[in-house]
């Protein structure tokens, strides 16, 4: 075109980035990948492969080996045998290699960009800007934890062998995400790409033989979901992490119920961009660009749901529709090119049925004026208004350039229509009022909320989601946790065997079987506790509680589906104790302990009949318990968060809250009673959690004799909530609540792995003691390790500047 | 490559429509929000989004050329010097680059020649026949703390030796006390002493402390009736910055949604490197529109940003890098 004819116009011309260096790397492959095992390159045992092809153009890159049985075998045998020599490598060695990956994925970071956009359709902005840099960064971020693991975990190790399977929208920083931490903290990895985007795996795969990293320590197998199950279902493997859709995750969490296998899941989202009437709706504007129209909108964390005041409604769309008009879909090795191509056929194809149906549910559908490239998969910027929140497209993950749109009047219906969603994973606000801000950022159940901003990332930032997006975090101190295994996480010594022929103290029968002269003792039977008052159970069944000898001590109500039910129903109703500030919450503690101290013969006799230990011993449960609550006590003001230092061109304060989980579904062992109800149910509630606990099945007086302890030490009622009953059906009941955010399980191994299979329907936490008995006189219990099931991090970027 | 051809590459014709201005509302301007990160994330990214390569930039290069208020605005200034300027002015680009590039020589100049008062006659002068317009910088540029009747005389005088736009200064102080109305009623008094020249607002958003600033005083410049807003004198510790740029970018397009009438921008100080020129073409094209990327809506004050254009344009032209000794000096 000449320069008349552009002066004309004033269009912008092609700016293409050379894609011939990667087609030479490409070809130096002869366009075949096979799979990195043990520090090689082999081919997959029967020979399977599949190829990868370019989405903006439909045709094939490459042909990459697909991974069975026995090569993922192999390559969990060579993680397996590198474990040893990985894990005693020193800190600071291993802070080396990390070092020099970020440095690798640097030098060669065009390569990496042009393979990445290739493969993947992604803009080469995009790659160039953000996916590479963020990638190199992750590995920096992380030799630094490598280099300070030893003083800042103690007694911590590494988790084991590692399954990691990353999905196809950000391949290469996926992988960082993944191996980065895993490295860091000693522990070996095999790592599955997408089938759709293997490319930059293979390229990584490279520049770890360059840095000569020792072999079996990453080990990368190629291939679909198929190969994926394989690595999940593996013997041999000690945690999963995967990124994913929140479909597989669910799979994922059902094929690895009662193995044991540690578990962090970082899945879908439907994430709420939120405009308040005072935002610079011109940089709102650009925030949903950057939230929706970023990567094509296959971002996890994508903004997706527009909800606008009303009052700026219009004006807003009005700009939003301007901008849309003067983005650019096509080449993704295009330089100014805004949108790439969609992954592939079939994700274009459930974009389009998503808009479809969109469309015949009533939503006003809008596009801009200008076509999209015929060939390739290319979608056009879209947005829809006029959506009801019972909308699909309004609940379902469309994982595509498609915002949806809806409006609201008070910050409370904003907060309303941001919660209304399965998803938990991330949210942006925009509000020039810091009181605003902060005030929605805290109600929003989401593991990241950006105040003006969105889509920002960094290693030193955890990310990941509540609610079924997933538990487990990337990144920061809080996602190094994932892939450690603190110390108490060893088998226990077997429970000291009971002590048979135990004196039970003469009052205790005497008490139950009545006064001397024949007066019968007033019965006082517990109820559930609920709401803070004793209730009926629903069913009017008691359960007997016998002592060690067999005799019968007493009877408690026998908990059913609906007494659960009634109990969370509470504990929701409860929920302003989260918002309590931790001295109040500390203050109600050491209440309790106060008001339990001078019942504590009382109590020992009960644990004493009940169990048949001596009284001296349960004496010294009752004040241990006493001790546990002054320990969670002097917790609630003092497990905070942090603030991140995070990498990003503006001043930033990005705060990690720990925010309480929500409603704790609490299945204690059968010993010790006292102690163990205490500890777990005082941990919970410092953080702030409500709690719905089912006390020890043999021995639940110890839990049942608090409720006079709870209703003098002004305990708000629901932030505890006892039913009492049988441990494994209580707990179906509360692993299955779709209203309950998690589930501490202390029983039998079946009913750790029942817990974890059930809690799938709305992904709930899940901490099971996979019938291993705990020391609950340990450090554990008394610290951090245990806290840390008790909260979650919420990470609130606030950019700043006047 | 270059296909040749005879159109002389002037920019459209355009009808100058003056800026009528509106009422002066209080309440608008308080609902005015920028927030500054995300400002200049924008401000970044938009470089990194865009780019033109090849006759591409050759083109945008030209057209930055052609949006040039070439400046002068030193204490040594002497007719002799504003002369030279002058004919830089009318030739800014070698004829033989124009050529190569398929333009015919002649056919581009810069926008504009902007000095102090005492050498409009100078420049008047030396741009006679040629159509460019002289500009002055006004209302004692660049601090504007003068008496408001020297001021208003010292534009008049402009005006009445033959400057055709005028670069006025507002008070700071109105900006900084949110003395909103004062600055309305001082543009207002200086848009009517310009009579028939066209007037540009100096905002100097070096001294306005907060981008919030720099958008309320865009909109009451405009309000009151402001032909160009512009970013800085040149004198400013900061000058004319991207996020500036975009603050005032998105004033102009609100306020021609507001009011239907389109006023233009214009960075000055600084701009030094055909890079910027493009990024600042790129944020126009962005925010504003291909319309906006013609003078009458868009101009760079610079004066040593020539010579870098030239040799950009050479080294598009080549593919070789150009000597500045190479390019006639102004």
């Amino acid at each position: 075109m000449g320069v008349t004819e552009i002066l004309r116009t004033m269009e912008y011309g092609p700016a293409p980035e050379a894609a011939g260096p990667a087609l030479a790397w490409l070809d130096a492959h002869g366009r075949r990948f096979g799979l990195f095992v043990d520090g090689r390159w082999m081919d997959p045992a029967d020979g399977a492969t599949f190829e990868t092809v370019n989405p903006a153009t439909g045709k094939p890159l490459a042909t990459v080996a697909q991974a069975g049985a026995a090569d993922v075998d192999a390559a969990v045998a060579a993680a397996r045998r590198a474990l040893e020599g990985w894990r005693a490598t020193p800190g600071h060695t291993r802070a080396r290699y990390l070092y020099a990956m970020a440095r690798q994925i640097q030098k060669h970071s065009r390569l990496l960009a042009v393979l990445e956009s290739m493969d993947n359709g992604k803009s080469i902005r995009e790659t160039r800007d953000i996916d590479v840099p963020l990638a190199a960064r992750h590995f920096y971020h992380h030799a630094g934890w490598a280099q300070l693991l030893e003083r800042q975990f103690p007694g911590y190790g590494p988790v084991g062998v590692v399954g990691q399977i990353i999905p196809w929208n950000f391949p290469l920083l996926m992988l960082a995400w993944k191996i980065a931490p895993a490295l860091a903290a000693g522990n070996t990895v095999v790592l599955k790409p997408s089938e759709l985007t293997p490319l930059s795996a293979m390229a990584f795969c490279e520049l770890l033989v360059e840095i000569g990293l020792p072999p079996g320590v990453v080990n990368i197998v190629t291939g679909d979901g198929a190969t994926g199950a394989l690595l999940v279902r593996h013997p041999d493997v000690d945690k999963i992490a995967f990124t994913g859709s929140t479909e597989v995750g669910r799979e994922i969490r059902r094929a690895t119920a009662g193995t044991g296998k540690r578990l962090s899941l970082e899945l879908g989202g439907k994430s709420p961009f939120v405009v308040f009437d005072d935002a610079d709706l011109d940089s709102a504007v650009e925030g949903i660009v950057d939230a929706i129209w970023f990567n094509q909108g296959e971002v996890c964390c994508a903004g997706s749901r527009l909800l606008v005041a009303e009052s700026v409604a219009e004006r807003m769309l009005g700009k939003l529709r301007d901008r849309m008009e003067r983005l650019r879909v096509g080449d993704p090795l295009d330089k100014a090119v805004d949108i790439g191509a969609i992954v592939s056929r079939a994700q274009w194809e459930r974009i389009a049925h998503y808009c479809r149906v969109g469309v015949e549910e009533g939503a006003a559908c809008w596009q801009p004026s200008w076509p999209v490239p015929a060939e390739g998969f290319f979608f056009p910027p879209t947005i829809f208004t006029n959506v009801a929140p019972s909308a699909t497209i309004a609940q379902e993950e469309i994982f595509g350039p498609v915002l949806v749109t809806m409006t609201f009047r008070t910050p409370a219906e904003a907060v309303a229509l941001a919660n209304n969603t399965r998803y938990g994973l991330a949210a942006s606000v925009w509000t020039e009022n810091v009181n605003l801000a902060l005030d929605i950022a805290r109600q929003i159940k989401a593991g990241t909320v950006w105040i003006n901003s969105t889509n920002l990332f960094d290693g030193a930032s955890g990310f990941g989601g509540y609610r079924e997006s997933g538990f487990g975090r990337e990144g920061g101190r809080e996602g190094m946790v994932e892939y450690l295994r603190p110390p108490s996480d060893a088998p226990a010594a077997p429970p000291a065997a009971r002590p048979t022929g135990t004196s039970v103290p003469d009052f205790t029968r005497a008490a139950r079987d009545g006064r001397p002269g024949g007066v019968p003792r007033i019965d006082r039977s517990p109820k559930m506790y609920i709401g803070g008052t004793q209730v009926r159970p629903d069913q009017g069944y008691a359960r007997l509680v016998y002592d060690a000898a067999g005799g019968l001590l007493g009877e408690v109500g026998e908990g059913n589906r609906k007494d659960v039910r009634n109990a969370v129903e509470a504990a929701h109703a409860a929920a302003a104790w989260g918002l309590a500030t931790g001295h109040a919450r500390a203050q109600v503690l050491y209440y309790i302990a106060e008001n339990l101290e001078p019942r504590a013969p009382e109590f020992a006799r009960r644990l004493a009949a009940m169990t048949g230990r001596s009284v001296e011993d349960a004496a010294a449960e009752v004040e241990a318990s006493v001790g546990r609550l002054f320990t969670m006590a002097a917790w609630a003001d003092k497990y905070d968060g942090a603030v991140h230092s995070v990498n990003v061109p503006h001043r930033d304060l990005t705060l990690a809250i720990h925010e309480p989980v929500g409603v704790i579904g609490i299945v204690c062992p059968d010993e010790p009673a006292l102690l163990a109800f205490v500890t777990l149910v005082g941990a919970a509630i410092a953080m702030g959690n409500t709690v719905v606990a089912v006390p020890s099945q043999a021995h639940p007086l110890a839990a049942t004799d608090l409720y006079q302890v709870f209703d003098t030490s002004d305990l708000p009622g629901g932030v505890v909530n006892i039913v009492t009953g049988g441990r494994d059906e209580l707990a179906k009941v509360l692993a299955q609540h779709d209203d309950v955010d998690a589930v501490w399980y202390c029983g039998s191994a079946e009913g750790s792995a029942m817990v974890e299979r059930e809690s799938t329907t709305n992904m709930k936490r899940t901490w099971v003691d996979d019938g291993r008995p705990r020391d609950w006189t340990a450090p554990w219990a008394e610290g951090e390790e245990l806290l840390r099931h008790a909260v979650q991090v919420k990470n609130i970027w606030v950019p700043y500047g006047a | 490559m270059w296909a040749m051809t005879t159109l002389t590459q002037r920019p459209e014709p355009r009808v100058e429509t003056r800026n009528p201005g509106m009422p002066f509302d209080p309440g608008q301007l308080a609902e005015i929000r920028v927030n500054r990160s995300a400002v200049e994330r924008r401000a970044a990214t938009i470089p990194t989004r865009r780019t033109v390569k090849r006759e591409w930039q050759a083109a945008w290069l030209i057209r930055a050329v052609q949006c040039l208020d070439l400046t002068t605005l030193a204490g040594d200034d002497t007719p002799g010097t504003v002369r030279r300027l002058a004919a830089k002015a009318r030739q800014p680009v070698r004829a033989d680059v124009l050529r190569r590039f398929g333009l015919a020589p002649g056919s581009v100049r810069v926008a504009a020649l902007c000095v102090y008062h005492a050498m409009v006659p100078a420049a008047v002068e030396a741009l006679r026949d040629t159509g460019i317009p002289v500009a002055a910088v006004s209302t004692g540029f660049p601090a504007g703390q003068t008496p408001r009747r020297l001021k208003l005389e010292e534009i008049r005088e402009s005006v009445a030796a033959g400057a055709s736009e005028i670069d006025i200064v507002i008070s700071r102080a109105h900006v900084l006390t949110g003395d909103w109305s004062a600055l309305y009623e001082e543009v207002r008094a200086f848009r009517e002493a310009c009579g028939p020249a066209r007037m540009k607002a100096i905002l100097a958003c070096g001294e306005l402390g907060t981008l919030r600033n720099v958008a309320q005083a865009s909109w009451v410049c405009m309000a009151a009736g402001a032909d160009f807003i512009k970013t800085s004198t040149g004198k400013e510790a900061v000058n004319a910055t991207l996020p500036f740029g975009l603050v005032m970018a998105r004033a102009i397009r609100d306020y021609h949604q507001t009011s239907g009438a389109r006023v233009g921008l214009k960075p000055a100080g600084g701009i030094r490197t055909a890079k910027q020129a493009l990024d600042w073409l790129l944020l126009v094209k962005e925010e504003l529109g291909e319309t906006w990327l013609q003078p009458s809506l868009f101009r760079i004050g610079a004066s040593s940003l020539l010579t870098d254009i030239e040799r950009q344009l050479w080294h598009t032209l080549t593919g070789r890098y150009a000597a500045s000794h190479h390019q006639p000096m102004p």
